[in-house]
């Protein structure tokens, strides 16, 4: 079983956006290992007989009509919103995208 | 954009490569409500007006899925000649950009609903293409930036952006072809064609209005080059959001065109997306495309699995409407036109605007003829869409049944429709102000024989002694003296008969 290395743990803290020293990079590639490793046990009990899971409960085609329910009011969208303008969201400069 | 980009020739390009494309249109659909949950997809309303904790992504808020958003995901599918999943689970898109306040897009990725179709495309000559479809899936559309502080409003420059939910949430299908190949130099027809269809088809499932201008319908065109007769695809490109069949048409010439000058000149091509620009049609350099795995796809632990049964499927597949390829050969069969005269109607864009006059009462050989004659020139001459000319189905169906009735003649239709698009009203008022009405009243249209006839002595003669083919001369002279408001085979008969001859 290959471990969790440095560069994944960077890379996926990168992704997510989690600024991380360089303890902490260790520390997560190691509780990481642990922790996939102890999930990987799975796999030695599930053979291909057993699908794949991703829903615990036996449910599917759970929908609803197409019928407008009342939203929020724009005072109410925005009363979390740290900054507003315009009735919209405020965020910061955005980089690097379009 | 100071940018110079270096190009090759459009001809030269494609003596030395191949295109290779992948097109992907996302579709909004029409539903009443977002896809997961209640809130109004209605356009034009207030700003975050229009949301709630599921489209928000508030903590704890628990998204169900649109039935409706669903049925016409498979009913895209099924269109599309795809198959439909037995079984199929949403994924989070992760991901991190202000548009979308969950951080996250609802999407789903190894297992879309609908795969493995294909769609016949017609191309102007007539030859038809099919375009294989690799994929159809359901996810969410984003919310709407606005950049405040840059001087264009562009995000450049901005000092920040603002952020309206309302559009965050509703449906999206997106339809992603398999690589097209074997289309040569006709890859941009092909690319406008194939989009042009899935339109027409898209707005015949009644699925969505699919209206480019406006958002409901974006196309992103993939293409890559590969030097003529090897296998390897090259290193793509993907040009984001090409909002109108002609622009998908230029950014597909304008990136074979790219590309070729990059591989000529020794240099590789980067993968990335680009952004086009309708005023000259270029594009230029976005970002460089994340891979597939920073999104870090994972199932959606708050939507069940949508299972559509086979009875459903067939259900719908059983009420699917008439499709537009299916329905254009139907029309064709019906009025009894040449397949290129036909092809000249589509290019035109006259098809619906025909049907629509038939509907409203018109004979299908009128409904043709003003439409690919009269209303084209005039179209041409303005440089206008056919369907933006100030005339109606209604009132071309209107001045044909004048024309049949015998009020007017072809001369005097054509001054009534000159009215109705200079704005001077519908049919019946542009007749009366003008006073356009076929001079029917035999008295007076009787008096101007006369008159011909008396001024024109030795022509009557002629015909009196048999020359039947004379009297065209007349007719002429009356319809002369009564502005062309006569009519003229009325007048034919009135000569011969006031001569004494048959029609022999």
């Amino acid at each position: 079983m290959p471990g969790i290395t440095r560069e994944e743990v960077a890379h996926l803290a990168r992704l997510a956006r989690l600024e991380l020293k360089d303890e902490e990079v260790d520390h997560f590639a190691t509780q990481l290992d642990d922790i996939i490793g102890a999930v990987a046990r799975v796999s030695e009990v599930a053979d291909q007989d057993v699908p794949p899971t991703s829903h615990p409960l036996p449910l599917t085609n759970v929908m609803r009509a197409d019928e407008v329910r009342p939203s929020l009011t724009p005072e109410q969208a925005l009363s979390g919103a740290p900054a507003q303008e315009q009735q919209r969201f405020k965020v910061p400069q955005i980089l690097g995208e379009d | 954009m100071t940018v110079t980009t270096d190009l090759v020739s459009y001809e030269d390009a494609l003596a030395t490569f191949e295109p290779v494309m992948g097109l992907e249109v996302h579709v909004e659909l029409g539903t009443k409500t977002k896809m997961f949950c209640g809130c109004s997809t209605e356009l034009g309303a207030e700003p975050n007006t229009q949301t709630c904790p599921v489209c928000l992504g508030m903590p704890g808020a628990l998204p169900v899925v649109n039935a409706t958003g669903v049925e016409s995901a498979v009913r895209i599918g099924l269109a599309l000649n795809c198959e439909i999943a037995e079984w199929c689970r949403f994924a989070r898109k992760n991901y991190f950009y202000p548009d979308m306040p969950k951080n996250f897009q609802t999407s789903q990725y190894d297992e879309p609903i609908a795969f493995d179709g294909y769609l016949d495309v017609q191309l102007e000559d007539g030859e038809v293409f099919r375009v294989e479809i690799e994929r159809a899936h359901m996810e969410e559309d984003t919310g709407k930036s606005t950049h405040v502080g840059g001087a264009t409003g562009r995000i450049h420059g901005a000092s920040h952006s603002l952020l309206d939910y309302n559009r965050a949430g509703i449906p999206l299908i997106e339809i992603v072809t398999k690589p097209i190949v074997g289309a040569g130099d006709r890859a941009p027809e092909v690319a406008k064609a194939y989009v042009a269809e899935l339109r027409a088809l898209i707005r015949a499932l009644g699925v969505s209005e699919a209206r480019m201008e406006m958002g409901q319908m974006r196309c992103d065109v993939n293409l890559s080059l590969r030097p003529i007769g090897t296998e390897k695809f090259g290193t793509r490109s993907e040009t984001k959001n090409v909002n109108s069949l002609r622009s998908v048409e230029r950014a597909v010439r304008y990136e074979v065109q790219r590309h070729a000058a990059v591989l000529v000149g020794g240099g590789t091509i980067v993968q990335e997306t680009r952004h086009f620009h309708e005023e000259d049609g270029s594009t230029t350099s976005g970002r460089v495309k994340e891979e597939a795995e920073d999104y870090r796809y994972f199932p959606e632990p708050d939507l069940v699995p949508v299972a559509p049964s086979r009875a459903w499927v067939e259900e719908i597949r059983a009420g699917l409407p008439e499709l537009p390829r299916v329905r254009r050969n139907r029309l064709r069969e019906e009025w009894g036109v040449a397949a290129l005269d036909m092809q000249a109607i589509l290019n035109a864009g006259a098809l619906d605007l025909i049907v629509a006059t038939i509907d409203a009462g018109a004979p299908a050989d009128q409904a043709r003829k003003w439409w690919m004659g009269e209303l084209s020139r005039h179209a041409n001459e303005s440089g206008t869409a056919l369907d933006e000319l100030a005339i109606t189905p209604a009132q071309v169906a209107r001045v044909a049944e004048l024309v049949s009735s015998g009020d007017l003649n072809d001369k005097l239709a054509r001054q009534v429709i000159e009215g109705v698009l200079g704005g001077e009203g519908d049919p019946d008022t542009v007749v009366e102000k003008r006073g356009l009405k076929v001079v029917s009243d035999e008295g007076a249209l009787g008096a101007a024989v006369d008159e011909a006839i008396a001024s024109n002595a030795a022509i009557a003669d002629k015909i009196r002694g048999g020359k039947v083919a004379a009297a065209g001369a007349l007719v002429g002279a009356v319809m002369k003296a009564t502005r062309g408001q006569a009519d003229a085979a009325r007048v034919r008969e009135l000569i011969l008969e006031k001569l004494g001859v048959g029609e022999g």
